[in-house]
């Protein structure tokens, strides 16, 4: 037991750690560090960084410079103490689909060596957290995309780590199942302290999980707080204008003393001020003198959209878009 | 230490697990064997008699059955491949055991299904009549383990420098096929043109049959001490550069 003075013991720290691919840039010399016990997220657009730097703390890759502490282990020289300290779920599956679910999970206890005896206590706690108890006979090639999420995550546990890294837990899955497995991650941290490091490119979802996030753009942290503080950050409201503006009504907006920003996309004008419900009918006024035509007006909060809108010009979802990206995927398929 | 054997024993445990599921690739990897009997084994014994006086089953049993040792396990060190592709793989090397635990464990589970078909077949054999006696079951056992180890580990070599299956159509025409006909298990190739004789000679499985047909029949072209020695030798060459190639992969 260590009885720090205020400061938390670190589940992660790194120093300027960096993973190039012949001159590529993945991840770009990232310091950060994050407290034992917090759901922390990597939010950021495919290509990001997030999974290789994810690879690097779990020992997966290695690093091209700078360190890394995981549980206090540097993850070069201790790789083997990092192993048994955390729990993995990868983006992409990794259950051997010809075993049982059972026999997956046995597996998997053995070569993290889980003492036998408890081994069997162990297995049938964790699918009851997952809610997969009636289907541990079943071969894993049989199950949906969702129960086999949950499996790993039910896995990855098995040998309770102190901190489960989860890349994309979420991805390809539908809502419902979607909102269940960030339940879990959810309660997982509230009744076993266990530290959770998780990545998304889903904002909304981010947002009500993380209890802090760093939002990682072309392998550089680009702001890092809580969902909170992120969009405190930006200060004030946002409010939406669908219309036909030209560039120079942008402009003009932008002029305005009590404008903090401007941004356009997809034909969206989004307007951060403060006091928004004070400001739409100025606005509206505004546009009508200037000859725009206002298809609809709403007013928000910012959310995490926002603020990677306003780090870095674009949004998350703009970036799915991108061909080279839908490239990139066609490839990684592929190669599956 | 003891982390690591039960590594090993787990990804054992896995293969024989993947074996008894897969009921449909255990029949069809002896289809091909059973027809060789079958048809080349009955059909040529007359033809062919041979000159020590044996018959052409009992010449041939003992090639089928290195044959189906070596398909069986160039294919389960192959299969590494897959587990690459379907992400399993990424479970294994993250898992707090050595490299050369996943190696040996992967190994000896495929060698263990390779023996398992290799004895099957055996038993197909003896029903089709060949004459074959089990002199010494441990030492037969213990020798058709080493030739499967031994080519379990060239397969793991080969897929750990691979992407995907696509190459494995390549290694199925230029490497497995010409080990197995080089190999005199269907005819003997010592009176054979020289550049046949001498990739005879080369091929890891001419051992493999020689030493199994001595152990079955009690007659082979090559000592039994010769096909233990060099069938032990290419197993550590293979073990070694499995190894090696395995500890290269980065994911
Ligand atoms: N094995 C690899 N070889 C070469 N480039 C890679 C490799 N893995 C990832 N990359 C590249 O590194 C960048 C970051 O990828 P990744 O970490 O997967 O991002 P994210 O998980 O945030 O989507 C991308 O541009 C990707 O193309
Ligand atoms: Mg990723």
């Amino acid at each position: 037991m260590k009885l720090s003075s205020g400061t938390a013991a670190k589940a992660i720290e790194t120093n300027a750690l960096s993973k190039h691919y012949n001159g590529l840039k993945a991840v770009d010399a990232i310091s950060l560090s994050i407290d034992e016990g917090t759901i922390f997220g990597l939010l950021g657009p495919n290509g990001a960084g997030k999974t290789t730097l994810i690879s690097m703390l779990v020992t997966m890759r290695k690093p091209t410079s700078g360190s890394a502490k995981v549980n206090g282990f540097d993850i070069t020289r201790q790789a083997d103490s990092v192993r048994k300290s955390i729990g993995i779920v990868f983006q992409d599956p990794s259950l051997d689909d010809e075993l049982t679910a059972m026999e997956n999970l046995e597996l998997h206890a053995a070569l993290y060596n889980v003492p036998r005896q408890e081994r069997k206590e162990r297995i049938e706690e964790l699918v009851k957290l997952v809610g997969l108890e009636k289907h541990l006979k079943m071969q894993v090639k049989k199950f949906s995309g969702g129960m086999k999420r949950r499996l790993e995550i039910a896995r990855g546990l098995v040998h309770h780590p102190k901190i489960l890294f989860l890349d994309e837990p979420t991805i390809g899955l539908d809502p419902q199942t979607r909102a269940g497995i960030w339940d879990y991650i959810k309660k997982l941290n509230e009744s076993e302290g266990i530290t959770i490091i998780l990545t998304t490119h889903y904002m909304d979802e981010a947002d009500k999980v993380c209890q802090k996030a760093a939002i990682i753009d072309s392998g550089k942290i680009i702001a890092m707080g809580s969902p909170e503080e992120l969009k405190n950050g930006l200060g004030g409201d946002i409010i939406s204008i669908k219309c036909d503006a030209h560039e120079g009504c942008r402009e003009k907006l932008a002029g305005l003393s009590w404008v903090k920003a401007v941004l356009k996309h997809d034909g969206i004008l989004n307007v951060r001020v403060e006091k928004g419900e004070e400001k739409i009918p100025k606005l509206l006024a505004l546009m009508e003198k200037n000859g725009v035509n206002v298809e609809s007006v709403s007013l928000r909060k910012p959310s995490l959209d926002d603020v990677f809108l306003h780090f870095t010009g674009r949004t998350i979802r703009e970036d799915e878009a991108k061909p080279a990206d839908a490239m990139r995927l066609r490839r990684k398929f592929m190669r599956r | 230490m003891n982390r690591e054997i039960e590594g090993i024993y787990i990804l054992w445990k896995r293969e024989l697990l993947r074996f008894y599921r897969s009921k449909s690739r255990i029949i069809g990897s002896l289809g091909m064997p059973f027809f060789f009997l079958a048809i080349l084994g009955t059909g040529l014994n007359n033809v062919f008699p041979m000159a020590g006086g044996g018959n052409y089953m009992q010449f041939i049993a003992p090639g089928i059955i290195g044959m189906v040792l070596m398909f069986g396990s160039i294919f389960s060190g192959v299969i590494v491949i897959m587990d690459r592709q379907f992400g399993f793989l990424k479970e294994t090397l993250v898992a707090p055991i050595s490299r050369l635990s996943i190696v040996l464990g992967k190994a000896f589970g495929g060698a263990t299904t390779a023996v398992l078909q290799g004895v099957l077949i055996m038993l197909i054999a003896l029903l089709l009549g060949a004459q074959i006696q089990f002199g010494n079951i441990l030492l037969l056992l213990f020798f058709m383990l080493l030739i499967s180890v031994m080519f379990v580990s060239l397969g793991i070599a080969i897929a750990s420098m691979l992407e995907d299956m696509h190459g494995f159509q390549l290694i199925s025409n230029f490497l497995i096929m010409p080990l197995f006909f080089l190999s005199g298990a269907l005819f003997p190739l010592s009176s054979a043109p020289w550049p046949l004789s001498t990739a005879s000679m080369l091929d890891p499985l001419t051992y493999g049959v020689n030493g199994l047909r001595f152990l079955l029949t009690g007659q082979s072209d090559i000592a039994f001490g010769t096909c233990l020695a060099v069938i032990g030798i290419f197993t550590a060459v293979f073990i070694g550069l499995a190894i090696f190639l395995f500890n290269r992969i980065e994911d």
